[in-house]
């Protein structure tokens, strides 16, 4: 059997361009025409919408008059605290069950399994409300914690946020080659030296993008503080949107605390895509 | 007691992986200051028996002795017993989020705790030993194998060990970086090193081991000087296996393979062309 060496022959009728166009052709055409769809509605949305009412609803940036300072130097701020204090409690708790859950004694890896079930499988806001209601009653030592709300937020997010926690850095652990531990131990370290020195630093690399997106992640959960009781020097981003949202009878300001939370989200995504991409350069 | 001596001392060890035997009663001993080379076909335990001579594994029966300390007393202080064991491994294992220098120092003042200025003086001495004190600022990534291998040697005399055990330590290596290699661990048995070396390089245990030990299903098959067991080998199984290794391409070599076949295989220029077994004329076409 001989192949002709060239397929455009004038005659060309070669195997897989039956029709009349290549199946590049056809493809081409087919973007174009959902090009054209996706244009067309949203011309349409545009020409429907009562752009003079949206504006004046959502983008009246003048019923904000006088808070922007209260939108910056408290809600935002409170926002970042919440989201920092929730982090550390629960990197620290995260590492904590993370080694429980790899320990070589069983009723440590029980309990590390039934706290991730447990905090993975509740809603956020109700541990957070939980939190915030029941302990007091159920101990009267957090009646009255140091820290109030803080002490709340920090303890109810910070558990939910060590679970997911726990699973990943449990995950970056065990990416470190076995290899590293025996290399380590045959250096006459002991087990919990080896995996402070030499493990636990390696797997916190592997991990470090998705314990940032971790970090996004509770600082959008941070938005919860607003279902507890808290005080005007208490409030964050998305009560504090909502409260004079009310009092202005405008939902303009919650849009400019969406923005407020995109200034640090957005920046934190990218730097995110950025740890991955290197990573992967890496491997 | 006769242990003075002996660094190692294994008593009808065994072990098994779940239903697995890999080792089926090993007897030996290295006195101070030889080389003893194992040798034996793919999974015949000789990792398996140098990991449990520190105790990365567990014998499942019989004794170690290291330094007269046994390692199977369930109450040693198992760090302790390691802190006189080195190890080397065939994937180097350094530590790749620190710095060579620091490889060197870590275990020194986190397990012996030298003070900086001492750690990082043994950590030099060593390197030099290695021939590798420019690369103490490099990260392992930025080193060759070879390179990697001799700071992991480098690494593990910094401990000052009484005793060093080598797993295949050249068998990932390109084939061009197994010499600088072998000549650190030559140099490291001449200075009188007591050396436990798992190998493949025939012309190595040749020259540097005091006892070959011919390994085969979990057993110590032979052991004797290189000159008897790799050079005349009594049993049908050590001589099958270095026929194997010595030269892979003419298996059915009648007489037992002596230095000069070794020496052939290892470059070649030997007369006989090479005919290439995987070669199959299929189709008769012209190939390559
Ligand atoms: N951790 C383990 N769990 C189960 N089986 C194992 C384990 N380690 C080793 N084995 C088995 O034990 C046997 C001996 O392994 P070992 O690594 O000691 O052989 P080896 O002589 O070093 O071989 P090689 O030359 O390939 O390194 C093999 O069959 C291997 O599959
Ligand atoms: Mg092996």
């Amino acid at each position: 059997m001989t192949t002709t060496t060239e397929p455009a022959g004038p005659a060309g009728k070669t195997p897989g361009r039956s029709g009349g166009l290549s199946p590049r052709k056809r493809q081409q055409i087919i973007r174009y025409v959902q090009y054209a769809v996706f244009v067309g509605l949203v011309v349409v949305a545009a020409l429907l919408a009562d752009w003079p009412r949206l504006s004046d609803q959502f983008l009246n940036f003048g019923k904000l008059e006088g808070r922007w300072g209260t939108l910056f130097t408290t809600a935002l701020k409170n926002t970042i605290i919440y989201t920092l204090l929730a982090y550390a409690v629960g990197m620290v708790i995260g590492l904590v069950v993370a080694l429980m859950r790899l320990s070589q004694a069983a009723p440590y890896r029980w309990f590390a399994l039934v706290f991730i079930e447990i905090f993975r499988g509740l809603p956020a806001l109700l541990i957070l409300v939980l939190f915030a209601f029941v302990l007091p009653v159920a101990f009267p030592i957090f009646a009255n914690p140091p820290g109030g709300v803080y002490f709340q937020v920090a303890v109810g997010l910070g558990l939910v946020g060590a679970a997911y926690m726990a699973e990943t850095i449990r995950a970056g652990i065990q990416a470190v080659p076995k290899g590293q531990l025996e290399a380590a131990r045959s250096l006459g370290m002991s087990r919990g030296r080896a995996m402070i020195s030499i493990v636990i630093p390696q797997a916190f690399r592997i991990v470090i993008p998705p314990l940032t997106n971790e970090l996004v992640l509770m600082f959008k959960d941070s938005s919860l503080v607003f279902a507890l009781g808290v005080t005007a020097n208490e409030i964050e981003l998305t009560k504090f949107g909502e409260s004079i949202s009310i009092e202005k009878v405008n939902p303009t300001p919650i849009i400019a605390a969406g923005l407020a939370y995109l200034i640090i989200t957005i920046p934190l995504g990218f730097v995110v895509r950025r740890l991955e991409a290197r990573q992967a350069k890496a491997r | 007691m006769s242990a003075v001596n002996h660094v190692v001392e294994i008593r009808d060890l065994h072990k098994s992986f779940g239903n697995l035997e890999v080792l089926k009663g090993i007897d030996f001993t290295v006195d101070r200051g030889q080389v003893i080379c194992v040798i034996g076909p793919s999974g015949s335990g000789k990792s398996t028996l140098l990991r449990c001579v520190n105790l990365l594994e567990e014998p499942t029966k019989g004794t170690v002795l290291v330094d007269g300390a046994d390692l199977t007393d369930p109450d040693i202080d198992i760090d302790a017993a390691r802190r006189q064991i080195g190890m080397v491994f065939q994937q180097f294992n350094l530590f790749p989020h620190l710095k060579v220098l620091d490889n060197l120092t870590i275990a020194q003042r986190r397990v012996l705790k030298r003070g900086k200025a001492e750690a990082v003086r043994v950590a030099r001495e060593n390197l030099a030993k290695v021939g590798l004190e420019d690369k103490a600022n490099s990260y392992p990534a930025q080193l060759s194998g070879g390179q990697q291998q001799r700071v992991a040697i480098a690494r593990s005399l910094s401990m000052d060990p009484d005793l060093m055990l080598f797993d295949e330590p050249t068998s990932a290596l390109d084939p061009e970086l197994v010499g600088d290699v072998l000549t650190v661990m030559r140099k490291l048995a001449q200075d009188g090193m007591t050396m436990l070396v798992v190998t493949h390089e025939m012309a190595f245990a040749r020259d540097v081991a005091d006892r070959v030990v011919f390994m085969d299903g979990g057993v110590i098959v032979e052991q004797g000087p290189p000159s008897q067991v790799i050079s005349d080998p009594q049993h049908e199984r050590t001589k099958i296996f270095l026929r194997r290794v010595l030269d892979p391409t003419h298996v059915e070599v009648g007489g037992a393979s002596d230095v000069d076949t070794l020496d052939a295989s290892r470059s070649h220029e030997t007369g006989t062309p090479p005919v290439d077994p995987t070669h199959r004329g299929g189709g008769g076409v012209g190939g390559f």
